[in-house]
Parts: structure tokens; C-alpha cells; sequence
């Protein structure tokens, strides 16, 4: 698989703190990788620097060959997207949330929207405003509007944190068929250990701020190289 | 009380009367507040949202003049209105005093502060996360913007609300610089000054209801988009 993304050295640092840290990582085209690690290990402000929402400090993002460090245009920008833990819905109904990227993009709100809402389970509330809705609710319509614009990388983070296990089965069956059928590259970020396992094709723990080691899952598991992921897979480490 | 009961009752005659004298000063004052309110609006709310987004090290000064703006004597605005316009001052050559243009500028100035200054505080209080949500599926800064205001829209149209309550019921400026000539700049609050000083109480307090109606009218036309904003 040819790498969509490659970090050279790239470094962010908030107040002189290093953040994020990565020697080096490829992302291959088409893959689901799981970033674990606990709270506070710059999973997810890696996320923002893949979504192009931040500038690194220092080192090099290379996306698709061309290198995102200085100007990106808005078409390669509009080629990722990020789920949030906290879905931010507008004040708008569910529909209408849905059809918010493709309006960005002058594209017709045709029968995508409705498709994706059934895929979602959402069709008969497609009217209901959005700020109603249940906590699950409102994540598959944010996974459902990310998914509709047809990205090629999605990015993850913490999408199921707080759902119920019905609403997380849901939400890693689309993510699951999305990445296969319409070879989507998928970065997860997640505590779940678990959920990487059931998902990703390669796994990585990040701690720190440095990426400790990405292997295939099935390695990762059951043969790490470093201790700190035997430690973290095993439930040893707190946080 | 008799007197508030017949100012109620001679405001509803007056309205049914049709009379064109009554019905020009109504016009007047609906023409120079929407105007005055438009324009506010077309410049506020643009630079309240600038304000709002921005992370200018002079925000903290300007934020300090806007909210100085929202508690603007109107009597004041009209004085310096009065002074940059008449014969000897600035821009005295374009002739704008005691004409409507004149009273459009006092009232602009009274109203863009607090449309500015509310603008502001209500982007503000929209979640930062949104504008990192709408730019991660792609929008413009342009369309960023445009998400968080109408994200806000609900506090905006309480800023426009406020505003227009503000110059409607305004007595002061429009006095100054409009001079309350009769068929030319006499608006409703002005004529209710000259019947109350000519001791036509009942005829003053009759155009005080017809006031009071017209901002109602306008509040619950304001409050039906908020309510509908909000759904």
C-alpha cells in the first residue's frame, strides 16, 4: 500500500512543552490505524495537525506527496475530515446537518444524504433539529455528515467515548464497511484497546507525545517489541 | 388615570382617522429608525463578529470603547452630531442638519455600538469547537465565520432588538439635529415632547401608545425569527 501520509520529525510544542513528537510514521492509503495511549499523549492534537487545523513547530507533514507545511489549497484540505469525541452539531435540523460539507462545497444535496442517513439509522428523524438529539444520536449524524463528502482520510477521535454498546457496535460497523468499501483511510484515535483491536489493520501506542511503536495489530498484541505496549495492553498502566 | 385612559382611547381614534399629519410623522419615524437600524446592522454585525473571532492585541481597548458606546447619551450623540454638521463644522457643506439624513446619523451612532458590542459577546460565547468542526469539513474562512454567526443568529437578533428599542424611543439627538419642524423631521418622540411642553397631554400620551404599539409590532417580529432561529 503506497503511504498517503508521511511525518518526518514533526514536532508541536504548546509553551515550550513538546505535545507531539514523531520521528517518523507512514500512513498507508486505504488502512485503518489505531493510535492508543492515555490521556494527555498528544493523540489527538496529531489529529488536528492531519487535518491540516494546526501548523507543526517544527518537522515535515507530507499528504499525498506534497508537503502541507506551507500553502494547501482547499481542495486537498477538503480531502480530510475529523469525527470528534464531542459531536459539534449546528442548530439545525438533522438533515440539514448532514448537507453542511456538501453545501461548503457547492455540491447538490441529492440522494446521498438520504442514503447515509438510513446507513446512520437516522432516516426518520431527519427532520428533528439536531441539538436534540441523544447523545449516539448526534455522533452518527457527525459520522454520517463526515462521511457523506466522501473523503479520503477520516479521522477519529474517541468516537465512541460515553456511547452505549449499541451505538458503539453501530458506529465501528460503518467505519468497518466505509474503510473497505470506498477504501477511506481511517485513523482512530481511542482508549478502547479493545475497539482498536476489532478495527484497525495496524495499531500504535503513543505516549508522551512519541509514537512508542506501530506494528499490525495481531503483533501489537500478541508480540510487542517494547515493553511500555506490553505494560499498556495488559491494562498495567493507570490513567 | 383619566388622562391615561383617554390618551388610549384618542390613540385608537387617532389611528382610525386616518389623518395624513399623524401618519407622515408615524412614517418619518419608522424611515429614520429602519434606516438608522439597517445600517447598523450592515456595519455591526460584520465588525462585532470581526471582534468576536479575532485574537487582536487591542481588542481588550476596543471591546472597553464599544461597551462605552452601548451607554452613549443620545443627547450627547446629538450635540456632536450638531457640531460636526452645522455651518462651521466639518462637514458642514453637505447641509444635513434638521433634515432626516441628519437624524439617520445620531441614530446610527447610538445604534451601531450596541449591535457591534453584542455581536461581539454572543460570537464569543458560541463553542470554539465549532469553528474547528465546520474548518475540518472544509470550510473557508469565509464560510467559518458565516457558521459561527449564524450559530449566534439567536443574540444577534436580540442585539438588533436592542438597538432598534434604543434610537425608536430616542428623544434627545433627534431633537438636536432633526429641530422637530413640523412636515419635515418631526417624528414621533419629538411630537410628543412639543404636546407635552403645549399641555396637549391626552394628544402626547396618545402618540406615546401609538409608540409603544409600534415597538411591540416590531419586537414580536423580532421575537418570531429569534424563536424560529432557535428550533
Amino acid at each position: 500500500m503506497n503511504a498517503i501520509y508521511r511525518l518526518e520529525k514533526l514536532k508541536k510544542e504548546y509553551e515550550q512543552r513538546n505535545i507531539v513528537d514523531i520521528d517518523e510514521l507512514e500512513i498507508r492509503a486505504g488502512e485503518i490505524l489505531a493510535l492508543v495511549g492515555p490521556s494527555g499523549a498528544g493523540k489527538s492534537t496529531l489529529l488536528r495537525l492531519l487535518n491540516f487545523l494546526e501548523t507543526p513547530t517544527s518537522g515535515k507533514i507530507v499528504y499525498q506527496d506534497q508537503s502541507v507545511n506551507g500553502y494547501l489549497s482547499i481542495d486537498t484540505r477538503r480531502q480530510v475530515t475529523t469525527v470528534f469525541q464531542r459531536p459539534i452539531l449546528l442548530r439545525a435540523s438533522v438533515r440539514a446537518n448532514v448537507a453542511y460539507g456538501l453545501g461548503l462545497r457547492g455540491k447538490p444535496s441529492d440522494g446521498r444524504i438520504d442514503e447515509m442517513l438510513a446507513r446512520v439509522g437516522l432516516e426518520k428523524l431527519m427532520n428533528a433539529p439536531a441539538h436534540k438529539l441523544s447523545g449516539g444520536e448526534m455522533q452518527r449524524v457527525a459520522l454520517a455528515r463526515a462521511l457523506v463528502i466522501d473523503p479520503q482520510v477520516l479521522l477519529l477521535d474517541e468516537p465512541t467515548a460515553n456511547l452505549d454498546p449499541y451505538n458503539v457496535g453501530l458506529i465501528e460497523e460503518i467505519v468497518r464497511e466505509q474503510n473497505r468499501t470506498r477504501q477511506i483511510t481511517i485513523v482512530l484515535v481511542t482508549h478502547n484497546v479493545f475497539q482498536a483491536k476489532r478495527l484497525a489493520d495496524r495499531v500504535g501506542l503513543m505516549l508522551g507525545g512519541r509514537l512508542v511503536e506501530v506494528k499490525k495489530t495481531v503483533e501489537f498484541f500478541d508480540a510487542p517489541s517494547d515493553p511500555r505496549t506490553t505494560a499498556f495492553v495488559r491494562g498495567e498502566m493507570v490513567y | 388615570m383619566d388622562e391615561l385612559v383617554q390618551g388610549f382611547t384618542q390613540a385608537i381614534q387617532l389611528i382610525f382617522s386616518f389623518d395624513p399629519a399623524l401618519y407622515e410623522i408615524i412614517f418619518l419615524s419608522l424611515r429614520v429608525s429602519g434606516t438608522a437600524l439597517a445600517l447598523s446592522v450592515v456595519i455591526g454585525v460584520p465588525v462585532g463578529a470581526a471582534l468576536g473571532l479575532s485574537r487582536l492585541r487591542l481588542r481588550g481597548l476596543v471591546t472597553a470603547l464599544l461597551y462605552t458606546g452601548m451607554g452613549l447619551p443620545p443627547v450627547v450623540v446629538g450635540l456632536f452630531v450638531y457640531l460636526m454638521l452645522s455651518r462651521s463644522g466639518p462637514f458642514g457643506g453637505l447641509s444635513w442638519l434638521f433634515s432626516p439624513t441628519a437624524m439617520v446619523v445620531a441614530q446610527v451612532i447610538i445604534a451601531f455600538p450596541l449591535v457591534a458590542g453584542l455581536t461581539m459577546t454572543t460570537v464569543q460565547g458560541v463553542d470554539p469547537a465549532l469553528r474547528l468542526q465546520v474548518r475540518s469539513l472544509g470550510a473557508t474562512r469565509w464560510q467559518e465565520t458565516w457558521a459561527v454567526l449564524r450559530e449566534a443568529r439567536i443574540g444577534v437578533i436580540a442585539a438588533i432588538v436592542a438597538a432598534f428599542g434604543s434610537i425608536i424611543s430616542e428623544v434627545g439627538a433627534v431633537m438636536l439635529v432633526g429641530g422637530n419642524i413640523d412636515g419635515k423631521t418631526r417624528v414621533l418622540t419629538t411630537a410628543i415632547v412639543l404636546n407635552t411642553r403645549t399641555g396637549e397631554f391626552v394628544l402626547a400620551l396618545a402618540l406615546g401608545v401609538i409608540l409603544l404599539m409600534l415597538a411591540f409590532i416590531a419586537n414580536v417580529a423580532m421575537l418570531q425569527l429569534q424563536r424560529r432561529a432557535g428550533d
